[in-house]
């Protein structure tokens, strides 16, 4: 069966580390870096457990930054 | 597969749209402004209506929103940004004219302009930010402002017979014969975005199509005004704010 | 619409005179006594043959917007009032000057202060020269003091405000306003294509076709690149002082006596020159046209052999301010005026003037 696979591309210095993408998540792919930050200071999010993302657009959506790009693939 | 094949080898399914700036926004972290204005960002570009949007920034948090969306903008005086529209629309019919307004600019000092500018039915497009506080100026009292809610300027709460009662301002533009859309909208989900979109591009359509006065209210967050963190300003937004201003249509002509 | 001869109020004149100058716009409130602007307008339906956009607004602040927003999208756009509904709109006008829209405004004067007198008065003079609304800013003021002005001073008006970016005004009064005179009106212009205004005004908010988005704003946060834009209006505000100061001189040749006044009192004070005249008293008048820039130089000119002046104005004393600026206090400047919406006769102000001789 085919089955979609998502990756997401955060503007890392876009990110203002409001982690509104991370709840909004529905598998919990997303995550605010602990520890990096970016120029600005901000937590920003990445990708933790990226094989999870089905590039569903929720944490995009939802993002106030438009930090979020969104990609999807059919894996066969 | 590892994301970098996926994001080389896929489909890029969502992006910020290119009408949107590459300037950093000024807004808090969590803010809805910037949903709201990535919004209306895909909505101009999917009409294909960059050459002839323009926008009337307000008075408050939103004032640099011509810093943001790549489209000709007046920023108005605080409350007459329905005036400002008014002119630019009468006067330059092809154009997509649409207002963005806080509660404050919009509800307080504004009240009579947007009344008026509704009534007489321009057509023009009301973009509503409606998160009951004063952003800006510090978080002090706005006129949707819920009762009990602690602001700068009800450090104890909102008091009906201190400050009045919260204004509703969706039902009032609904029964005016100009309008001829009047909705509630929230950003919160990824959902209510979709939803959310839907009612801005349906009000800048009215707008072209000479219906009327289209109002899109968003029941929106200020989790730096709330002293919450975004994620909880989100639960309490849809706790307190969706019982005082229900999502959905008030009108829909 | 060709040049015809007509008579009719003041106020009528400048509605008409707005059609013919192929106005875009016009947003205005009703208040006594230039509501016949807006209700002339409304009765010759230029939105029929010109196609000018005419709207009664909620209220003046709601007007001034309207010009605000009009003029920044590069019309030739004007809003009309009298003095209580002036103050109101007094935020847009320094929003219109701040942005460096060419708007044109007309405030036709009644007795204050407060909601005061629907009777001519000339004490807005400071609120239109000396600021009226927040910040450094300067209108281009114009004060007709006849019918055939009030129709000229609409297309001069324009013209000034466009060529500068700068909010033009005609300080009319309720006598200039009300009274009615033979006027030529001049013949119909056509309104400019969009085309043509986006050439004319390359920064005006008319859609980001083939160009960069435009922004019509006057905030600056960063407190040295506001000082910038302030010393642009400065050196802008000097420009025009050099350029385009006006004024109508009569007998200041020869006078002993030097007669300053504008607007409806310049015409009465024109009457009390021929009757000093009469009288053996060699009287002079000075009308200031554009009462910012101030014809300081040319008071200055007129005043050298003079032995006095006299300020005549419907006001406590406002322009003789700027009168002993002009002539640095070496000559005598005296002040006479009637106040609420009481209209001086020529003899009171002979007699004021005559007081002066010593």
């Amino acid at each position: 069966m085919a089955k979609i696979k998502g990756a997401v591309v955060v503007d890392v210095e876009r990110c203002k580390g409001c982690n509104l993408c991370v709840v909004a998540c529905p598998l919990d792919v997303l995550e605010l870096q602990p520890r990096e930050v970016n120029n600005r200071g901000y937590h920003f999010a990445y990708m933790k457990n990226h094989e999870k993302c089905i590039g569903c657009q929720s944490c995009a959506l939802v993002c106030p930054d438009g930090c979020i790009s969104v990609y999807r693939i059919q894996e066969n | 597969m590892k994301p970098e094949d996926i994001i080389s080898k896929g489909e890029c399914v969502y992006k910020k749209p290119s009408l949107l700036t590459d300037a950093n926004m000024h807004y808090c972290p969590g803010c809805s402004h910037g949903v709201v204005h990535k919004l209306i960002a895909e909505v101009i570009e999917e009409m294909g209506m960059e050459d002839k949007a323009v926008g009337v920034s307000p008075v408050g948090c939103a004032v640099f929103a011509y810093n943001y969306i790549d489209v000709d903008w007046v920023q108005a005086a605080h409350g007459r940004a329905p005036s400002v529209a008014t002119a630019l629309k009468r006067l330059n019919p092809e154009n997509l004219v649409f207002t963005y307004q806080g509660d404050g600019d919009l509800a307080a000092i504004g009240t009579c302009e947007t009344i008026h500018a509704a009534n007489r039915g321009e057509n023009i497009a009301i973009i509503f930010i409606n998160n009951a506080i004063y952003g800006m100026t510090g978080g002090q009292m706005a006129p949707t402002t819920l009762l009990g809610m602690k602001t700068a300027t009800t450090p104890y709460g909102r008091r009906v017979d201190l400050n009045g009662h919260p204004l509703v301002m969706a039902p009032l533009m609904a029964q005016l014969d100009g309008t001829c859309y009047v909705t509630r909208q929230s950003v919160h989900t990824p959902g209510a975005v979709r939803k959310a979109k839907a009612a801005i591009r349906k009000a800048f359509e009215n707008s072209m199509a000479g219906k009327g006065t289209s109002m899109v209210e968003i029941v929106s967050t200020c989790n730096s005004g709330w002293k919450l963190t975004p994620a909880q300003a989100n639960e309490w937004m849809v706790e307190h704010m969706f019982k005082k201003y229900p999502l959905g249509d008030l009108k829909n002509e | 619409m060709e040049s015809e001869i007509r008579l009719m109020k003041g106020n009528e004149a400048l509605a008409h005179a707005m059609i013919r100058y192929g106005a875009d716009g016009y947003f205005g409130y009703p208040i006594t006594p230039q509501s016949e602007v807006l209700e002339t307008l409304e009765a010759e339906m230029p939105w029929e043959t010109t196609g000018m956009v005419v709207l009664q607004a909620e209220s003046e602040v709601a007007a001034i917007n309207m010009v605000y927003a009009g003029a920044g999208c590069g019309k030739a756009v004007c809003t009309s009032s009298s003095s209580p509904g002036m103050s109101l709109m007094q935020e847009g006008v320094s929003y219109i000057a701040a942005a460096e829209l060419p708007a044109l405004l007309i405030n036709c004067m009644r007795g204050g202060p407060g909601l005061g007198t629907i009777q001519p008065s000339q004490a807005d003079y400071f609120q239109t020269t000396k600021g009226g609304g927040h910040g450094d800013y300067h209108l281009i003021a114009l004060a007709p003091s006849s019918v055939q002005e009030m129709c000229d001073f609409v297309a001069l008006g324009w013209d000034l405000a466009f060529k500068y970016r700068n909010p033009a005004i005609i300080l009319a009064d309720g006598i200039v306003g009300q009274m009615m005179e033979k006027v030529v009106l001049p013949e119909q212009r056509s309104r400019r294509t969009q085309e043509e205004v986006r050439k004319q005004c390359p920064w005006a908010v008319t859609g980001k076709k083939n160009r960069k988005r435009n922004v019509i704003t006057s905030l600056e946060l960063e407190a040295p690149a506001m000082e910038k834009i302030n010393n642009h209006l400065q050196a802008k505000y000097k420009e025009i002082e050099a350029n385009e100061v006006r004024y109508e001189a009569l007998n200041t040749e020869d006078c002993d006596y030097l007669l300053v006044a504008f607007g409806s009192m310049a015409r009465i004070c024109e009457k009390v020159m021929e009757l000093a005249r009469k009288q053996g008293l060699k009287a002079g008048l000075l009308r200031p046209i554009t009462l910012w820039p101030f014809p300081a130089a040319a008071i200055a000119e007129a005043a050298k052999k003079a032995k006095g002046i006299l300020v005549v104005e419907l006001s406590a004393g406002q322009m003789i301010e700027d009168v002993k600026l002009a002539v640095n206090c070496n000559v005598e400047v005296r002040h006479y005026g009637r106040l609420g919406g009481v209209v001086p006769n020529p003899d009171e102000v002979l007699d004021a003037l005559k007081g002066m001789i010593k």
